[in-house]
């Protein structure tokens, strides 16, 4: 496939801002049972709207990859069957309940839901952090279902899919939250950090048994069953049209093969090794934890980009051979 | 249930691209608007079509065959691009399951044509949607057209007759006789979308000649004391000649 880039920025851009929704709402409920000092209102507060920040971000670049932008709100129709349009719902909706939480902590809008027995006060913000943790997930199994049930797709359709796309958006958005927490509360940089670590690790053992199980994956189609002719000898001769067409487009990456080989330890030393290695060394430092969620991110995105040309298309074998 | 498709014959394709463009010019003259092309005349050029011929060779030269492989949408009955699209733009007809693209509703988000296995949808670079086959269903229901008329218009076009159109579901049709009868077969079966259009293989039709068949066994008239024998090696003329 194309990598196309407004796909690339739309999917690396908001993993990181629902993770960090998730790392600040973690450190809530770590705090709502005493295990961390809570936070001041408005360290939650800007950190939602940091994280809302990414979703705008990937917002405005998925808008790039319509043809007819000013119909987009039609694709939130067909939530019935296609999974693009849950997530065209659940992007929105996890955006409001981000900027929910932004408001009712930076408002002061704290107001008692319910006690519980052992005690336990639930405010507003606990319940407005817990649905927006479930629309978090369902966001993230939304985007990565997309490419996960492509049947035709092998190298996409697997639960890994779904499973890396929910650890790499957690475990940049964990090192945002390190760097975020490193600048205004430095004493929780610490507990960012060390889940960042737990996650970029997972995260990279799901990322390398997918390139594991991806590079064991036989085609199920050949030219053979492509055009139902069985030879084991088949040459395209042409492909009806000379200068290319859409089909030749839109499903080659038109990169080389050792352009590919390279791009692979590339995205591993980007978005694991490396921000594991600055990540390891200070949990303190705002500039080496910044550091490591620039280059965590921009490894993501590679890493994104891999994705799409890694996945062959079974269309590919009725456009070989331009003639 | 009726669902209109075609089965094209592989063995009478002669690969002369006529279903090609007649299927360019009928689609981009209709109401739907142009199909675009780019640079046309240029070095690059590109547009978008709903049929393609493509060419395959198949063994080693000399022991090889050309086959010729026109392409266009298969109208699957269980199309895996209707389920996705977001927007409910492409869509399936229950009357006579024809795919069909609503040029109004397509966001241009091209999803449908990842989760197409065939590459049968092409964007439109300027109307920035998605297009494919119709079936010509702006043609085939015409009743200004004279009936014969009322076919596809690569149908119409093709030289030697390899395109066939009708309804599959009916047993009595000429589709579904010639996938009955001269083996008729879908594309990439294994990913279970059921393609209504069927490809008929290239077939070969031998001569069988037994020996004795060579030389003429029968003498009706019984009159070879009188005719001459020639050798057998020489030519001889039926009822003239004592062989």
């Amino acid at each position: 496939m194309k990598p196309a880039f407004s796909v690339i920025f739309l999917t690396t851009l908001i993993g990181a801002g629902q993770g960090l929704f998730l790392a600040l709402f973690t450190h809530q409920s770590y705090s709502l049972f005493g295990l961390l000092p809570m936070q001041s209102d408005a360290f939650y507060g800007y950190g939602s709207v940091l994280a809302l920040m990414f979703l705008i971000g990937g917002l405005i670049s998925s808008v790039f990859h319509l043809g007819r932008p000013e119909r987009a709100w039609r694709s939130a129709t067909q939530w019935r069957t296609s999974w693009l349009s849950r997530e065209v719902i659940a992007l929105p909706a996890f955006m409001g309940i981000t900027l929910l939480y932004a408001v009712v902590h930076l408002a002061g809008m704290r107001p008692e839901v319910i006690t519980l027995p052992s005690g336990l006060v639930i405010d507003l913000s606990v319940v407005v952090g817990t649905v927006g943790t479930l629309l978090a997930f369902t966001l993230f199994v939304c985007t990565a279902m997309i490419y996960a049930c492509l049947r035709f797709l092998r190298e996409w359709h697997s639960p890994l899919t779904v499973i890396n796309y929910i650890l790499m958006g957690g475990a940049s958005g964990f090192t945002l939250a390190a760097f975020y927490a490193a600048l205004s509360a430095p004493t929780e940089a610490r507990f960012f950090g060390g889940w960042a670590i737990i996650i970029t690790v997972l995260a990279l053992a799901g990322r390398i048994a997918s390139l594991v199980r991806n590079a064991r994956l036989r085609p199920t189609s050949t030219l053979q069953t492509a055009i139902g002719v069985k030879h084991p000898y088949i040459t395209q001769r042409t492909q009806g049209s000379m200068g290319g067409s859409f089909n030749t487009r839109e499903f080659f990456h038109g990169k080389t093969d050792a352009f590919l080989k390279q791009i692979k330890p590339t995205f591993l030393f980007l978005a694991f090794l490396l921000p594991l290695a600055l990540l390891s060394v200070s949990q303190s430092s705002a500039g080496l934890l910044g550091f490591a969620f620039v280059l965590q991110l921009s490894g993501l995105m590679v890493e994104r980009w891999f994705f799409f040309a890694q996945a062959n298309h079974p269309q590919n074998l009725y456009y070989q051979t331009i003639g | 249930m009726t669902q209109l498709a075609l089965v094209i014959d592989l063995n009478v394709c002669v690969g002369c691209h006529a279903c090609v463009t007649s299927c360019k010019e009928w689609n981009t003259s209709g109401s739907a608007g142009p199909l675009c092309d780019e640079n046309p005349y240029g070095a690059d050029p590109t547009g978008t079509f709903f049929n393609r011929v493509q060419t395959f060779e198949i063994g080693h030269f000399p022991n090889s065959e050309t086959l010729h492989f026109p392409k266009s949408c298969l109208h699957c009955e269980d199309p895996p691009c209707v389920p996705v699209c977001p927007t409910g733009a492409s869509y399936k007809r229950k009357e006579d399951g024809i795919v069909l693209v609503d040029y109004d509703k397509c966001i241009g988000c091209k999803y449908c044509t990842w989760a197409c296995p065939y590459g049968a949808r092409e964007f439109d670079e300027k109307a920035k949607v998605m297009k494919k086959c119709t079936l010509c269903v702006d043609r085939i229901y015409d009743m200004s057209l004279a009936e014969i008329d009322r076919k596809p218009s690569c149908v119409k076009a093709c030289p030697t007759s390899a395109r066939l159109f009708g309804d599959i579901h009916d047993p009595e049709s000429v589709v579904s006789k010639a996938i009955r009868e001269d083996g008729g077969y879908a594309l990439m079966p294994e990913w279970g979308t059921h393609p209504s259009n069927h490809y008929l293989p290239r077939r070969k039709t031998h001569l069988k000649i037994h020996k004795d068949e060579l030389e003429r066994a029968d003498n009706p008239l019984k009159v070879e004391g009188h005719l001459p024998k020639p050798g057998k090696d020489e030519s001889s003329m039926d009822d003239v000649s004592a062989w």
